[in-house]
């Protein structure tokens, strides 16, 4: 019963939720650093006018944003030893991560730079500049500014999903309430704690994203996470 | 051996669509479920009444930062604890519409917000009492605005469903994760259950697309 919620046992346990809670910090951020470099891989692919690397990128993305992130888990760690190919979970599931969330990294960065107007392309061509000089320093440096946002916005959803990881025994937060409530059956605390500090880190990189709205000079975007 | 694997693929077919059907009760149940709540939690946060609406803000953005693996696990472990019995099914179903009505929340009030306060004070001008307001001027206004991520609500509420596999329901990951065990090659495996989420997915995807081509155009408003 809940009269017997132990705020002792979570102390006990706290060393190891804080290993977990660090573990997911980690976690979260090497696997939004391959996000990121997916996501603007296969932004770029799908920018090109020619099919030959659109297609691809098209696929890959709307094959990603159709199925489950638990699938894709499941499609790596079963799958990956099939081609010899031996990973430990924790490399299993940064990798799943990345490869998810950048498919929406690349769907964020491409709305960005679709979001410059036309007029900005065509002063950038008549000024007599290459295409890369107008990708460098008239499209990009306003695009940036645009995609930060939603990419915080996409990192919280990524430290979220990195929960997933605890079902392929990834030693990470939530894998910290679950030893909790198997050890001790006491399912309360353990999921409870790991909730807050879930929460912990939503606020701080909620926070942030209001922040960096701010100091870009944007409106408050009503992200849709 | 690949075509023992297979023969062995095609004896599991019943399993595979048992999977596939709870994958889609589950979501349809807590799509219409979640809608309506949805719907009425939304308007009533928009309704200004300051406690509920804060007390809605709040839930939301509770639910909104914990994982939603974490709140199966908490409805699922810590209901039975305060004297609420229910089975796996009942706790997915509670969890998957909990967490659409708190998302279709929040849409419902963007888009009730995007609707210009002339028309409600047209509205009010006219006479038509709290009820038609919102019915006849306001929310067909605010469905311009709310129907396109709605419908990216959904695939998000069937791709979600798969995490209920965690607390032992045999939905269509869940049966990818049984076959594996006898069948042992993940990518065929998993290349399946993936092709199943995605037949069911990628038209909604589609029509999401569609619709927010539709209603911006509708509005004149021009695309760059």
């Amino acid at each position: 019963m809940l009269e017997n919620f132990s705020f002792r046992t979570i102390v006990e346990y706290l060393p190891l939720f804080g290993q977990g809670l660090v573990t997911t910090v980690w976690l979260s951020l090497l696997s939004f650093a391959g996000a990121l470099a997916v996501g603007i891989v296969l932004s770029a692919m799908n920018l090109q006018r020619g099919w030959l690397f659109r297609v691809p990128a098209k696929a890959y993305i709307d094959a990603v944003r159709a199925t489950p992130l638990l699938a894709q888990l499941y499609f790596l760690y079963f799958g990956l030893p099939r081609l010899g190919i031996i990973l430990p979970e924790l490399v299993v599931g940064i990798l799943a991560l990345s490869l998810n969330s950048g498919a929406y990294v690349a769907e964020i960065i491409r709305a960005g730079i679709l979001s410059i107007p036309r007029g900005q392309v065509e002063a950038g061509v008549a000024s007599g500049m290459t295409y890369v000089q107008r990708m460098r320093l008239v499209i990009l440096p306003q695009a940036f500014k645009v995609t930060i946002p939603p990419l915080l916005g996409q990192a919280i959803v990524l430290v979220k999903d990195s929960a997933l990881l605890s079902l392929i025994a990834v030693a990470e937060l939530t894998r910290a309430g679950q030893l909790l409530a198997s050890d001790r059956f006491m399912p309360a605390e353990g999921f409870v704690t790991i909730a807050a500090f879930y929460l912990l880190l939503y606020y701080g990189l909620k926070g942030l994203a209001a922040l960096s709205g701010r100091w870009l000079g944007l409106q408050p975007a009503r992200s849709s996470i | 051996m690949i075509w023992q694997q297979l023969q062995s693929l095609a004896g599991s077919y019943p399993l595979a669509l048992r999977g596939l059907g709870m994958t889609v009760m589950l979501s349809l149940i807590s799509l219409v479920l979640g809608t309506l709540i949805g719907f009425g939690l939304g308007i009533l946060r928009t309704g200004g009444n300051r406690l509920i609406s804060g007390l809605i803000g709040a839930w939301v953005d509770l639910i909104r930062g914990t994982p939603f693996l974490v709140q199966i696990f908490l409805i699922f472990f810590i209901l039975p604890e305060l004297g609420i019995e229910l089975d796996a099914f009942t706790a997915g179903i509670i969890a998957l519409t909990n967490l659409a009505a708190c998302f279709i929340c929040e849409i419902v009030v963007a888009g009730i917000r995007s609707v210009p306060t002339g028309q409600v004070e047209a509205a009010l001008a006219s006479g038509l009492s709290r009820w038609h307001r919102m019915r006849q001027v306001v929310l067909p206004q605010a469905m311009r605005i709310v129907l396109p991520p709605l419908v990216g609500q959904y695939v998000l509420l069937i791709k979600d469903s798969s995490v209920v596999s965690a607390i032992g329901l045999t939905d269509l990951t869940r049966v990818g994760w049984l076959v594996v065990q006898r069948v042992p090659n993940g990518l065929l495996v998993f290349f399946l259950v993936g092709l199943g989420y995605f037949i069911v997915c990628y038209p909604l995807i589609m029509l999401a697309r569609r619709l927010e081509q539709r209603m911006g155009a509708a509005h004149g408003e021009v695309q760059l």
